[in-house]
């Protein structure tokens, strides 16, 4: 058990948590921020992606008790006083999601491919996206969206 | 406010999606919960002697074990076979019993043996470890074709043959190939799949010691079948007190039809304990106790003429059902399969047999396209290499085959009412520019890549069906499909379907389909699915029946309450109800100017009488409300088809196979919304190529899953395709008033054959599914490569 002092999507939080807790857990258990997913157990989904000190990781392989002092953003903290992120808004434009499912994931995975490089091609958006699996898709909504996103970001 | 019908409108779902406000079942967490998980046999084949729970039960926190002794003794059923097939000699399909818990044998890694609730999910994980079950493990078979030479798994059904099925006419079809100038045959495997829905199975039962109501929250594409059988089959709790819920849900593609085990056990623990019950698989769950699809092995033959007609087909197949039958585990490779195997050509005779086998693997049952898939890969392999065997042009040859006059009926079961055949192979060839193709392949030979062309014109049978039909072949249910429009007193309406969304976008299509149909605004419209205790008993959503069926059943009552407000305004407005017109939501007298909103016609349905400024009494016998149900039986199937057209390249030092060209005509009859249809045929064109291309279950001899990760089992990721061109052509559909044909499964059935027909092509030899670089590279080392042997 140890105490852990964090910013999650702008707010300071104070939590025990058990030195086991994985960070997904501790988002959608303890805080319920259920908007993290949670879609395999071998890292390799991209549906738990949510940004620690701006950058994507995957939030099942991440302790949270490794986060202590750090700012977290999840999917519910993308929109910005009632309005949608651009990336929020290019997905829905370009239908990049069926289910949802792996959208929170994809989305805040999208989101830092943009702060890392701002014109990707399209075969750079598509290696990027290689962790995020989807099975509604086909990604070639989200590959437009992103493209999309991007010219407006 | 009209014409929302063929709109791209943005999902009126999506916000929440996008925002991380979905609720779907591992969201919800109830007062008072408790965890379970369960015991599951490591072995594929063996004989329970003793299942010791003692100590699991004094670890911490654990509130109850159950086993299979505790579900026989409380009368629990065992999950079922809905739709039963008869077998050609006229007997009964068997089926081996199928208990929640097993009690006296396992049958395939994964089985369910125990269940722990603890008061959290690690306890109760840490206690199943104590869970003690002695097993006499017994040699297993997995393969579908050892299954019938193999030792009997389930006592009384000798070969492990469950049925043997067999359609059409075999002395015609001898007759014909008696008179063929060349016969074609084909082996062919259909590799098994996992069908992956991204949302892991979920499950709460919540039971209320008070009111004695028991609410299932479960991800499920059919809440109240679901009701249904485990009030009827199961025995868990009556219908009347039963709710279930199944709120968003994260994909399904077939694998979310079933009842499974655990959605009875968490139901019945949560009547014992008096507490809910959660459980959430682990991807791992999944992989080896969601149902699995395919895995069939084929023979089959065509018999041409000279010039290119076909005048016989005979397929026989042996079906791989698993350890178990499951709900539509019998009607997927027999009537969901064998009818379709005449593709879209004229083919005057034919026959088909299919052998259902057990083995000890995880029950197979529908996925994405259930049954079409494996039908369209027969004739579109077997059709491609016979145009090729008599040097026809593949296109030519299809052409010359295909069916022209419509209605047509097939010789086999299908009378298929509308197509049109060469308009989306005319099109495709255009878009996909065919004529220039053996220039691009000499491009790509330069860059020492091998190109191949490969096409898919497919047709299916979807909006599962006309009731009488389907009970009339074992069906356990009819396929009829609900709707209940309520127009409230301030204006806005909720509808209510039968059918379920978990990613078909119904919020939207079905929502543009009532904007038209009554001239409300789309924002104003709630369409309500998933739940048992909203709406009225209706069958869900699977085999692409959604809107032919459903949104048919939602027009219809639209209809009903224009019909009911014509008479209500005929009154207001003082004239005769015949002489009301309704249009863009509003009634208007003929001859006058004289007319009323639908707003205030639904006003005065529920404010029927005069008080101050209020005037509006209803003609006699109308009763007050504005609430209309209908439920919708189709008088027949509706076809879909289209054209496919792919092209891959691949390397000949590394064996891998690249898509680079994905060329899509479909004539899915009136389409509501394209974006939403086109999402549609993308992610079902990307389940089609995982299956050529990259997914496989995979069994080792002695039983074990060896594809049970996602390091294991490759999944289509986005670097593996191109941009997908798509197009429509459009002949209504004639068994529903929409015109709609269905869209959902269009995708996997056809790509699969567009693929391999394209790999083979670049190959220049049969290669089985998926087609890895392993395999691509070994066929190009026997072709005699000299790249691929270096
Ligand atoms: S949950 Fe799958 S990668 Fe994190
Ligand atoms: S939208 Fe369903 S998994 Fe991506």
């Amino acid at each position: 058990m140890a105490v852990i002092n964090l910013k999650v999507n702008g707010k300071k939080i104070s939590k025990e948590v058990p030195d086991n807790v994985i960070l997904s857990d501790f988002l959608r258990n303890l805080l319920n921020l259920t908007g993290t997913h949670v879609g395999c157990d071998t890292s390799q989904c991209g549906a738990c992606v949510v940004h620690l000190n701006g950058n994507s990781v995957k939030s099942c392989t991440t302790l949270a008790a490794d986060c202590d002092g750090s700012e977290i953003t999840t999917i519910e903290g993308l929109a910005k006083n009632g309005k949608m992120h651009p990336m929020q808004e290019a997905f829905k434009k370009h239908h990049g999601l069926q289910c949802g499912f792996c959208t929170p994931g994809m989305v805040m995975s999208a989101v830092d491919l943009l702060q890392k490089k701002k014109n990707p091609s399209e075969q750079e958006i598509r290696d990027w996206l290689e962790g995020n699996l989807c099975r509604c898709t086909g990604y070639q909504g989200i590959v437009a969206a992103v493209k999309d996103a991007a010219s407006k970001m | 406010m009209a014409n929302l019908v063929g709109a791209r409108l943005e999902r009126k779902e999506d916000k929440k999606f996008l925002t991380g406000k979905g609720r779907y079942t591992a969201d919800i967490n109830l007062p008072n919960q408790s965890y379970a998980y369960f015991v599951r046999s490591p072995h594929a084949r063996a004989k329970i002697t003793k299942v010791d729970h003692s100590k699991a039960m004094k670890a911490p926190g654990v509130i109850d074990v159950f086993t299979g002794d505790s579900v026989a003794l409380d009368k629990i059923g065992g999950l079922i076979c809905g739709w039963k097939i008869v077998s050609h000699d006229g007997k009964d399909m068997k089926c081996p019993p199928h208990p929640v818990l097993a009690k006296d044998s396992v049958n395939f890694v994964g089985d369910h043996v125990a269940v722990v609730v603890a008061e959290t999910l690690e306890q109760a994980k840490n206690a199943a470890e104590l869970v003690n079950v002695s097993y006499k493990v017994q040699k297993a078979v997995t393969k579908t074709e050892d299954a019938t030479s193999f030792e009997t798994i389930h006592e009384g059904i000798d070969n492990n043959l469950s049925f043997d099925f067999l359609l059409g006419d075999k002395g015609k079809t001898d007759e014909a190939f008696s008179k063929a100038d060349k016969i074609v045959k084909l082996d062919i495997i259909n590799n098994r799949l996992i069908p992956n829905a991204m949302e892991p199975r979920a499950a709460i039962g919540d039971y209320n010691t008070s009111s004695d109501e028991l609410t299932l929250y479960t991800a499920s594409q059919n809440p109240h079948l679901d009701r249904l059988i485990m009030s009827a089959f199961n025995a868990v709790h009556p219908e009347h007190k039963f709710r279930i819920v199944s709120p968003d849900v994260g994909g399904g593609f077939g694998s979310k039809i079933n009842v499974y085990a655990e959605d009875v056990v968490v139901s019945y623990a949560s009547k014992k304990i008096g507490r809910p019950v959660k459980w959430v698989a682990e991807r791992s769950e999944s992989f080896m106790s969601d149902n699995h699809g395919r895995d069939h092995v084929t023979h089959a033959q065509l018999a041409l003429k000279n010039d290119g007609k076909i005048i016989g087909m005979k397929v026989d197949t042996i079906a791989n059902l698993g350890a178990y039958s499951l709900v539509l585990a019998a009607v997927t490779p027999t009537y969901l399969y064998a009818p379709l195997i005449l593709g879209i050509y004229d083919i005057p005779a034919a026959c088909c047999t299919v052998k259902g086998v057990y083995t000890n693997t995880a029950p197979t049952d529908a996925y994405r396209g259930a049954g079409r898939p494996e039908a369209t890969y027969v004739i579109e392999r077997i059709v491609t290499k016979a145009a090729k065997e008599i040097g026809m042009d593949q296109a030519e040859f299809r052409k010359k085959n295909f069916i022209t006059k419509f209605p047509h009926q097939q010789c086999l079961v299908h009378n298929i009412d509308s197509g049109d055949y060469n308009a989306h192979l005319d099109k495709a060839l255009e878009l996909a520019d065919y004529k220039n193709f053996e220039n691009r392949r000499s491009q790509s030979a330069k860059k020492g890549k091998l190109r191949g062309i490969g096409f898919s014109t497919y047709f299916e049978a979807c909006g599962v069906a006309p009731s009488a039909v389907v009970m009339s072949i074992g069906a356990g249910v009819g396929l009829w499909e609900s709707a209940e429009v309520r127009f409230n007193p301030t204006g806005n309406v909720s509808v209510f379907t039968g059918t379920h969304s978990h990613g078909q976008s119904h919020d939207t299509t079905f929502a543009q389909i009532v904007g038209d149909k009554l001239g409300v605004a789309i924002e104003n419209i709630d369409i309500v699915h998933g739940d048992t205790d909203k709406g009225p008993f209706g069958m869900g959503t699977y085999g692409s029946r959604s809107l032919a069926v459903g949104g048919t059943a939602i027009v219809n009552a639209c209809d009903k309450i224009i019909a009911k407000g014509k008479k209500v305004a005929a009154k207001m407005l003082e004239g005769k109800p015949e002489d009301i017109d309704f249009k863009a939501g509003e009634f208007i007298l003929k001859n006058s100017n004289k007319k009323k909103t639908i707003g205030e016609i639904a006003f005065a349905c529920y404010l029927p009488g005069t008080f101050g400024d209020v005037k509006s009494p209803l003609p006699e016998g109308v009763e007050p409300g504005l609430i209309e149900t209908s439920f919708f039986d189709p008088s027949n199937f509706s076809f879909p088809s289209g054209s496919h057209i792919c092209e891959v390249e691949v390397d000949e030092e590394t064996g891998e196979t690249k898509l680079v060209k994905y060329t899509v005509v479909d004539d899915f009859g009136t389409v509501i919304n394209p974006m939403i249809v086109e999402g549609q045929v993308y992610g079902g064109v990307a389940q089609g190529v995982g299956q050529a291309l990259y997914e496989n279950a995979h069994y080792d001899e002695s039983g074990q899953l060896t594809s049970a990760s996602y390091m294991d089992y490759t999944m289509p990721r986005a670097d593996n395709f191109p941009q997908i061109t798509i197009d429509y052509t459009c002949t209504p559909a004639t068994s529903n008033p929409i015109g709609a044909k269905g869209c959902g499964e269009a995708g996997t059935i056809a790509a699969p054959a567009a693929v391999m027909n394209a790999v083979i092509d670049a190959v220049g030899s049969d290669i089985s599914m998926p087609a890895t670089s392993e395999k691509v590279w070994n066929a190009l080392k026997k072709n005699g490569s000299k790249k691929a042997a270096a």
